[in-house]
């Protein structure tokens, strides 16, 4: 049987990260692809129902780390940890959530058990030989590279949030290990002290049906109430283009694209985005793209399904009187 | 302080990304025309670096690592005020993955000890990894923060604030350390005559492999444990329907079409 296909599970405050649960579905594909069994690992001060959790979201097995000092994210006992258990158990793919987090402890842990490691992660698949490829975005997405990892071990990737589609839960059954590691403060040289969260203003970008998007060219204020008010009109989330938080109109959380998020609406409006590739990486698996640029030469012309040649301000007063009209019908 | 150092890298200007093309047949990128700068993120770590140097004393030195073109982009880090800079350049370098970049990186910087602190961009614009940093701290087994936007330098620590995707975490790390920063953290100075001039009497040191005693095995290719099987541009497949003409007329026929494909 080969080595296992591993998953990390990345939980803050006792949940577990979405980006997690969406691995579990594109690792279960290739645990099946490959016959080996999907295992997640998790590092907490509090597993309670969660290792339950990651079974009903399909894993096999789940190893988990509990204890008082993983309550917070401590980058090198985190990496301690998972590179004991990885030496221990030898799964063959380790993926993680390229979060904040995820990219703060992937690149160690690779370093340590010295293999490869690819970031960001948009594609994966596994051919059948077991070796894993990935699809990572070079030059703000303008290229894209596969990846392997053809002779180390594990193969490792992070995962950009929202690449795979979070599974459904089932009732299955799975083995849980619990993983006795050694533990102790004088482990910890960058030690977290706490985490301030801040919320997220309004609905999150990736559970939007339909995410309207502000390039540059939305950024007047006039403007940019106009998209408000087609993004209220529709139930719709805002976010945008680099250029755009730049500009201070929407926040970093709400960017889109190469360093921002990936998004996998329903229908993408892009208001006055030229169609950048570091953009259009980010809503590539939009059900339906909509354009409105007042360049008729604008990129996103050639990426778009339907779009609209006009200055924002004439184009959105329509379009939101036309959205109106429909939906009364 | 003793010594900052700051790791940078040469990039190609993000603005002329879209001149970048593939080679179909050598499946290689082809970036010649396009202008060279230090990686945007790196202006943020050696503007730190020269402000701590401004409160807490200390040399601010530069690493950088790529072809001999990158002596430039040390150049331009001295007029920015850094005291010295090293450039690694040796062909066996060609082709490092990050493992072996961060190999490499950490190599001369023991060459480069005793220092304090070490500062980073967070990410590159052409790979946009991140990962180096964290790598580079592994292997002088020292600790590291990423995506950090505030440093508080204390007696052995530093205290830094670290940004989530929802906020931020609060860190309190033992120096010497890796940090990798983002963009909020500073705003980089802007260049001064003065600068230049300066820049040029000072010394840019170039390193090959023997000079820091690294293991031929462990760089370039032969250290990389990832390979590129190939490369490719994006294809985009849609609709491209577009309408203009008077703006009735084109969001009228617009929604018509998009009604039509069961959109709205």
């Amino acid at each position: 049987m080969p080595g296992e296909v591993w998953v990390y599970a990345e939980c803050r405050s006792g949940r577990l990260m979405d980006v997690s649960i969406e691995l579990i579905g594109g690792g279960r594909r290739i645990a099946d692809k490959i016959k080996a069994q999907l295992a997640s690992i998790i590092l907490t001060d509090n597993v309670g129902y969660l290792a339950n959790d990651l079974i009903s979201y399909g894993v096999d097995k789940v190893y988990t780390v509990e204890h008082p000092l993983l309550k917070l994210y401590q980058s090198d006992l985190y990496t301690d940890i998972i590179c004991k258990a990885v030496l221990q158990y030898s799964p063959e793919i380790l993926l993680i959530g390229a979060t904040s987090i995820g990219m703060d402890l992937a690149p160690r842990v690779a370093a340590r058990l010295k293999t490869g490691l690819s970031a960001h992660v948009v594609g994966l698949d596994v051919d059948e030989y077991g070796v894993l490829k990935q699809i990572v975005p070079g030059f703000g997405g303008g290229v894209m590279a596969v990846v392997t990892c053809p002779k180390a071990k594990p193969q490792m990737a992070t995962v950009r949030p929202g690449v795979l589609a979070k599974p459904e839960k089932t009732i299955r059954r799975g083995e849980i290990i619990s993983i006795k590691a050694e533990i102790s403060e004088e482990m910890i040289k960058a030690r977290t002290l706490e985490i301030i969260e801040e919320k997220p203003l309004g609905k999150p970008l990736e559970e939007a049906e339909i995410v309207v998007g502000v390039g540059l060219g939305g950024c007047k204020p006039d403007t940019f109430n106009l998209i408000k008010e087609l993004a209220e009109t529709l139930g719709a989330a805002i976010g945008g283009t680099r250029p755009a938080v730049d500009e201070g109109y929407i926040k970093e959380d709400q960017m889109i694209g190469q360093s921002g998020k990936t998004v996998r609406p329903k229908i993408h409006i892009a208001l006055g985005a030229s169609g950048a590739m570091q953009y259009m990486v980010g809503v590539m698996d939009s059900k339906t793209i909509i354009a409105v640029n007042k360049d008729p030469n604008a990129p996103i012309f050639k990426m778009c399904d339907v779009g609209i040649v006009g200055d924002l301000n004439d184009v959105l007063p329509r379009l939101i009187e036309e959205i109106k009209k429909l939906r009364k019908n | 302080m003793v010594k900052i150092i700051v790791c940078i890298k040469q990039v190609p200007d993000p603005k002329e990304f879209s001149k970048i093309t593939i080679d179909p047949l050598r499946k290689t990128i082809v970036r010649e025309g396009i202008q060279s700068i230090i990686n945007p993120l790196d202006k943020h770590a050696l503007e730190e670096a020269l402000r701590i140097r401004e409160k807490h004393g200390g040399r601010v030195v530069v690493l950088s690592m790529g072809p001999p073109q990158a002596i430039e982009a040390c150049r331009e880090a001295l007029a920015f005020g850094a005291d010295e800079a090293f450039l690694l350049c040796d062909r066996l370098l060609a082709g490092s993955d990050t493992l072996a970049t961060a190999y490499a990186l950490s190599k001369a910087v023991r060459r480069l000890k005793p220092y304090s602190l070490i500062l980073c961009g967070n990410e590159t614009v052409d790979g946009s990894t991140g990962q180096v940093p964290p790598q580079l701290a592994e292997f002088l087994e020292i600790p590291h923060v990423t995506r950090v936007r505030r440093i508080e330098i204390g007696e052995d620590e530093a205290v830094v604030e670290s940004m989530l995707e929802y906020g931020y975490r609060v860190v309190k790390v033992k120096l010497p350390a890796v940090l990798s920063v983002v963009k909020e953290i500073n705003t980089p100075r802007i260049l001064s005559v003065f600068g230049i001039i300066e820049a040029s009497s000072k010394k840019i040191n170039q390193w090959c492999v023997s000079d820091i005693d690294a293991s031929i095995d462990m760089v370039g290719l032969e250290g990389s444990p990832t390979r590129v099987t190939d490369v490719f541009t994006p294809e985009v497949k849609r609709r491209c329907e577009v309408f203009s003409g008077p703006v009735e007329e084109a969001v009228g026929k617009a929604m018509r079409r998009l009604h039509e494909i069961g959109v709205f």
